[in-house]
């Protein structure tokens, strides 16, 4: 005879220290809520592992940690998130994600309905990708040790031969294209912040970008050199890292980065420069020249390129500079952030 | 963006850099200083050196509050946060400056002091209501600009009752430093650096007005012209600053005349003759010891007064030997010529205070102007 069990209560409930202790009311929670949400032949096993058909080509793995405050934002939440950020980074090496992990670590007291929100969302954006979470894991935490929910996912995938992308390659020359406007995400997670609060439309870019990087590829083959999405740091942070690895330098153009208006004033407001704000839905390719301009129409074709822009070039500096004229007409370094973006006080 | 994009306007700014060119005498060298740490950002963050006369020099002063700030008040506030009972709020960009030990605020946190970075001042005083049982203290700091929101938080606090709110109080004035500079041996007698004009305060002019100035232009004879943070602001000052070096005038000139009047903000003024008092002297990094340069609370607030409430004392420090910060904010020096710039003080591990603040001379030439120095160097 099959024990009793109560129902989860999604509406009121919330997370117990029982839900990742191993019994009952953690596999209540798995089947209940994540099945749900996820569903797919590999979880509906319930083994501890999935395993899993790989096509040809070589395959691509990458794993991130999700631990953002607010959990939900204007244009998603910490699931969302999880899951484009992580199809991003398979993405970028030019591969094709197929499957993902999560892990979750939970906070006692977390609400039930939060934690189904998120997982739906993730669910929905893998399925919209076309990506499938097949393993996963739970672990709840005493009140305090967690701030709510952090989230783990790794992702697999694989890369079409002959295509190797990597910083390495970047040759003078080169052109630095951009998928669409910057510091969308970072301003939009500003904006929610408890003590910064301000009334906004801005709304953060997440999205999965694997559909673009096809199209990309296709249009440009090997000609792309290596393609990041700039996260923490933004624009300048990934441009100089870009700049270290391949010992070059880089000149952009102020007038020719896409900026919201919205953006902007929020970076006035705050004190912060729009290039060190982070993005989720947005890559940055380094392509040869003779094939910017076909690259450069296959993203304006996307949906998710349909601002993308040509912002400058690689050139030759033993210092690795990267160095802008700006759209006053003066000339400027883009440095790396330092510490934490402070806004400044006067 | 509305507003903003109007002043950062590349071909009228090309036009005022022709004028600029054609007006100053291409025979001597002019060289202002910029006061504040906001032209000192705006400077570098648009590149408008690029655009001046290569005879028409900057010099960037002392006009950041967190680059003045002396180890010892930062010393002062790392003992004070690391009592348990105390909360204490500071502004972010406070978190990274060094004490004397070479401890900064934000290391003190990750040894477990409690330290809240704040935006505003009502973010304390929203932290002092949720934790009654906390001795919340603001790290309260800036020119002339920031200390009326200092004295509304006072006032704030005592009709909110608020007994376990306190403020750290480092408040400065700038006409003082002016004054301090003006007359500093380096500046008067050796002639090393000849300051031939000064862009006035921004902020800070549009509460005390452009009147205080006036007994400086005066006695030390030297123009000084008040000007917006926004590039174009800054061009058209520099401008009038030719010009009047040009006709061996001497005044104070509002540029920034959208915001600033003569007599200033007359509200914000009482709020804080109120509240505020001066202190016979003050410390300034680089400066030293400046009379009448800083503020502190009156008797009458001695509740808020955190100074008084924890006992706090004071003790003066030297700085790194090697550090040439205080000339740097003088004038005398420039980034590029401390033997610590871009060695073992960079943004990232900051050893003088000019480094800290991105509107610190040295961190706005390492972030932005690097470069510059650079192609000079190699040329």
């Amino acid at each position: 005879m099959r024990a009793y069990q109560r129902k989860l209560d999604i509406k009121n409930g919330r997370v117990d220290l029982s839900h990742g202790a191993g019994g009952r009311a953690m596999a209540q929670l798995i089947s209940g809520l994540f099945h749900e949400a996820f569903g797919n032949e590999w979880l509906a096993r319930g083994n501890d592992q999935a395993a899993f058909d790989v096509g040809a080509g070589r395959m691509v793995m990458t794993t991130d940690g999700y631990v953002i405050s607010p959990l939900f934002f204007p244009g998603g939440n910490i699931g969302s998130l999880a899951v484009h950020g992580t199809i991003n980074d398979v993405a970028m090496g030019g591969a094709r994600p197929l499957y993902l992990s999560a892990s979750f670590i939970i906070e006692e007291g977390f609400r039930f309905s939060d934690l189904k929100t998120i997982a739906d969302s993730m669910g929905e954006a893998a399925r919209a990708a076309g990506v499938y979470i097949i393993t996963g894991d739970t672990k709840v935490v005493e009140r305090g040790k967690a701030d709510g929910l952090f989230i783990s996912t790794t992702g697999v995938g694989v890369l079409a031969d002959g295509l190797d992308l990597s910083a390495e390659k970047a040759r003078v020359g080169d052109r630095v294209l951009v998928s669409g406007s910057l510091g969308d995400h970072g301003t939009a997670i500003m904006s929610r912040r408890q003590n910064l609060a301000f009334e906004t439309e801005i709304v953060s870019d997440s999205a999965a970008l694997h559909d673009l990087v096809a199209l990309m590829v296709a249009a440009g083959g090997s000609s792309i050199r290596v393609m990041r999405d700039p996260t923490r740091g933004g624009l300048a942070a990934m441009l100089n890292e870009i700049a270290h690895q391949s010992g070059l330098g880089f000149h952009l153009q102020e007038e020719a980065i896409p900026v919201k208006p919205a953006v902007a004033a929020a970076c006035e407001l705050l004190g912060l420069d729009p290039l060190h704000v982070a993005n989720e839905g947005k890559l940055v390719a380094i392509v040869a020249p003779d094939m910017a301009d076909a690259v450069l129409a296959a993203m304006k074709a996307h949906p998710l390129g349909c601002d993308a822009a040509d912002i400058g070039e690689a050139v030759a500096d033993n210092h690795q500079f990267v160095q802008m004229s700006t759209s006053f007409g003066g000339g400027r370094i883009v440095d790396w952030l330092s510490g934490e973006q402070l806004p400044r006080i006067c | 963006m509305k507003y903003a994009d109007e002043f950062r306007d590349k071909t009228i700014a090309r036009g005022l850099a022709r004028v600029i060119g054609a007006e100053a005498d291409s025979q001597r060298e002019y060289r202002f200083m910029e006061f504040c740490g906001g032209h000192t950002h705006a400077i570098s963050r648009y590149g408008l050196e690029d655009m001046l006369p290569a005879n028409v020099r900057m010099i960037h002063g002392p006009g950041c509050p967190v680059c003045v700030l002396p180890a010892s008040r930062i010393d002062m506030a790392i003992r004070l946060a690391e009592q348990p009972e105390v909360t204490l709020c500071v502004y972010g960009d406070l978190m990274r400056v060094p004490g004397s030990q070479g401890k900064s605020l934000l290391s003190a946190k990750a040894f477990g002091a409690d330290i809240r970075m704040v935006y505003s001042t009502l973010d304390a005083i929203r932290i002092a209501e949720q934790a009654p049982n906390r001795e919340v203290v603001f790290f309260a700091i800036g020119f002339e600009t920031t200390t009326p929101p200092t004295a509304v938080m006072i006032r704030l606090a005592e009709k909110k009752w608020l007994k376990s709110f306190s403020v750290f109080c480092n408040h400065m004035l700038t006409p003082s430093a002016m004054h301090s500079i003006l007359e500093s041996p380096d500046i008067r007698n050796i002639g090393r650096v000849e300051i031939d004009g000064f862009l006035g305060p921004a902020h800070v002019s549009t509460i005390i007005g452009t009147e205080p100035y006036e007994v400086l232009a005066e006695q030390f004879g030297k123009p000084i012209v008040i000007a917006g943070f926004e590039p174009l602001d800054m061009m058209q000052a520099i401008l009038m600053l030719v010009r009047q070096v040009n006709e061996g005038r001497h005044e104070v000139e509002n540029q920034y005349s959208r915001a600033v009047t003569r007599k200033g903000n007359r509200r914000a003024q009482e709020e804080v003759s109120d509240i505020f008092e001066l202190r016979d002297q003050f410390e300034w990094r680089g400066l030293g010891l400046v009379p009448h340069s800083g503020l502190k609370l009156k008797q009458a607030y001695a509740q808020f007064d955190a100074e008084m409430r924890f006992t706090m004392h004071e003790v003066r420090v030297a700085d790194n030997p090697a550090c040439e910060c205080g000339a740097i904010l003088r004038g005398v020096k420039r980034p590029v010529d401390c033997k610590l710039f871009g060695t073992v003080c960079t943004p990232e591990i900051p050893i003088g205070s000019c480094m800290v603040s991105s509107e610190g001379a040295c961190a706005a030439q390492w972030t932005y102007g690097r470069f510059r120095d650079y192609r000079l160097r190699r040329a």
